[in-house]
């Protein structure tokens, strides 16, 4: 089933001056896979994610995505970055284009589409996600569930390798968190590889292949959804799911 | 109240000096065509060398815009025209205008562009540069739209005062509008050419100020 790695980071450490936030994580995720991580809050999840297209840059480690150095200085960034895909928490749309000008920006100086070419494959991005009707919408006009779900057709649009989510549905009321969770296992279906730090257990036990526990800048656990849910081995991870359940 | 019209708001005075005063006037509009882009593009430049990482290159650049901003510019501009000739670099009228403009202009606007970029949420690069976007790309696109738009109304306020100082070319003897109606007014023994001039300055700078009220109440409070 283990097909070869899209993403394999190795003794990834990251510091902020004393403040040493990954100590030595090691991610391997394998094609079509849909890797779930979770943890406590400032346990660096985030920061793993952020490594990873290099938003943020290891202290030390070595990261490859899609066969290609991310780390080395002769790798051209940004034309890795366009194959990994990346979804914030806060969707971060840009306010000043609508709906279809958020999905063709990258589409247009990126990839180098023409105007038309650009928009006519941001529509069917935008499509893809349930918001042909709002292709005009500015930001400030759609919900929160629907700007998560044009930052998707955003990233989705450059038809990348592989998908970093990061909290895609914690600043979402409760009842458009579904909408977004559809959109996303829909990606899944499709054979999306895809690494989301998130909470929501219920669609992690539903689509994740396997599960992380970070914290304090370790991988402390992984496995199936099940075990790791169903059979905790280590009391951190214990008292972090009992953390949740009060919740 | 006859002396008053007759020395203040003589139209055939105004109409003798017409040749003058237009003079002035399209001198003034080519100070203000050079001073504003000028500023504009020198406040540009400082504010995005001011995005960079090197601490001690950022502490120059606040230096330099303070020193800019805290020079009186009429005396920047006599230092520029009657000081730098003893240094060998003799730059004229206008081009004393423009280099004085540029260095006090720029610093303006350099900080309200420095502003508006700060205004900007790290998240906005973040997503733009994670879809493979250049620097220069993010900024083109995604930062610098959203940070004039946040400071629309501080850019048409500075302008204002970069057209309304644009007067202080006067002294070293650039032909501008108050420099003409002064040439006027002393070869007429009158004062009218002046109130032209001020009415001249009026027109000109009217539209600013309403586009400037509307801005200031269209956008009370942004994010
Ligand atoms: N740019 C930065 N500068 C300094 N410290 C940072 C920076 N980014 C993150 N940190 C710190 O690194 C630690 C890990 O942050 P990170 O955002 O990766 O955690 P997280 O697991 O995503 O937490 P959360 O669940 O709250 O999002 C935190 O203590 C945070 O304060
Ligand atoms: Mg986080």
């Amino acid at each position: 089933m283990l097909s070869r790695p899209i993403i394999e980071a190795r003794a990834i450490h990251k510091s902020f001056g004393p403040l040493k936030v990954l100590d030595g994580v090691d991610l391997v995720v394998a094609e079509r896979e849909l890797v779930f991580i979770i943890g406590p809050s400032g346990s660096g999840k985030s920061t793993l994610l952020r490594c990873l297209n290099r938003l943020e840059e290891p202290t030390s480690g070595h990261i490859v995505v899609d066969g290609i150095d991310v780390l080395a200085h002769r790798t051209d960034i940004n034309a890795l970055r366009r194959r990994i895909g990346m979804v914030f928490q806060s969707f971060n749309l840009y306010p000043h284009m609508t709906a279809l000008g958020n999905v063709a920006l990258a589409l247009r100086r990126v990839v180098g589409l023409r105007r038309r070419d650009a928009e006519e494959r941001a529509r069917s991005a935008l499509a893809r996600v349930g918001l042909a009707d709002k292709a005009d919408a500015y930001p400030a006009q759609l919900s929160g569930g629907q700007q998560q779900r044009v930052a998707i057709a955003r990233a989705v649009a450059l038809e990348p390798r592989v998908m970093l989510f990061d909290e895609p549905t914690s600043a979402l009321d409760p009842e458009l968190v579904g909408s977004v969770l559809r959109v996303m296992r829909q990606l899944r279906e499709g054979g999306m590889t895809m690494v989301v730090v998130s909470h929501e257990m219920e669609f992690a036990r539903a689509a994740a292949d396997r599960v992380l526990f970070m914290d304090g800048g370790r991988v402390i656990e992984q496995g199936p959804p099940d075990c790791l849910f169903g059979a905790p081995k280590s009391d951190r991870l214990r008292a972090f799911l009992r953390s949740l359940e009060r919740h | 109240m006859e002396l008053f019209v007759s020395s203040f708001l003589n139209v055939e005075v105004v109409w003798a000096a017409r040749a003058l005063l237009l003079q002035g006037f399209a001198n003034t509009m080519l100070l203000i065509a050079i001073a504003v882009p000028l500023g504009l593009a020198g406040g540009l430049l400082l504010a995005l060398l001011s995005l960079t990482p090197v601490r001690i290159a950022r502490l120059l650049l606040a230096v330099w815009v303070d020193l800019f901003r805290a020079l009186p510019p009429l005396v920047l501009l006599v230092f520029v025209y009657g000081g730098l000739p003893f240094a060998g670099l003799e730059l004229g009228p206008l081009g004393s205008v423009a280099v004085a403009f540029l260095l006090n202009s720029s610093a303006y606007y350099a900080e309200i562009l420095r502003a508006g970029i700060d205004s900007v949420p790290r998240g906005q690069w973040e997503a733009a540069r994670s879809s493979g976007l250049s620097a220069l790309d993010t900024l083109g696109w995604v930062v610098l739209p959203q940070a004039v738009r946040n400071v629309l109304p501080d850019l048409v306020s500075n302008t204002l005062e970069v057209v309304k100082l644009t007067s202080i070319a006067s002294v070293v003897a650039m032909p501008e509008l108050l420099y003409q109606a002064r040439q006027a007014q002393s070869v007429t023994y009158n004062a009218s050419p002046l109130v032209a001039a001020a009415l001249i300055y009026l027109l000109l700078l009217w539209p600013l100020v309403r586009l400037l009220s509307r801005l200031e109440h269209r956008l009370p409070s942004r994010m």
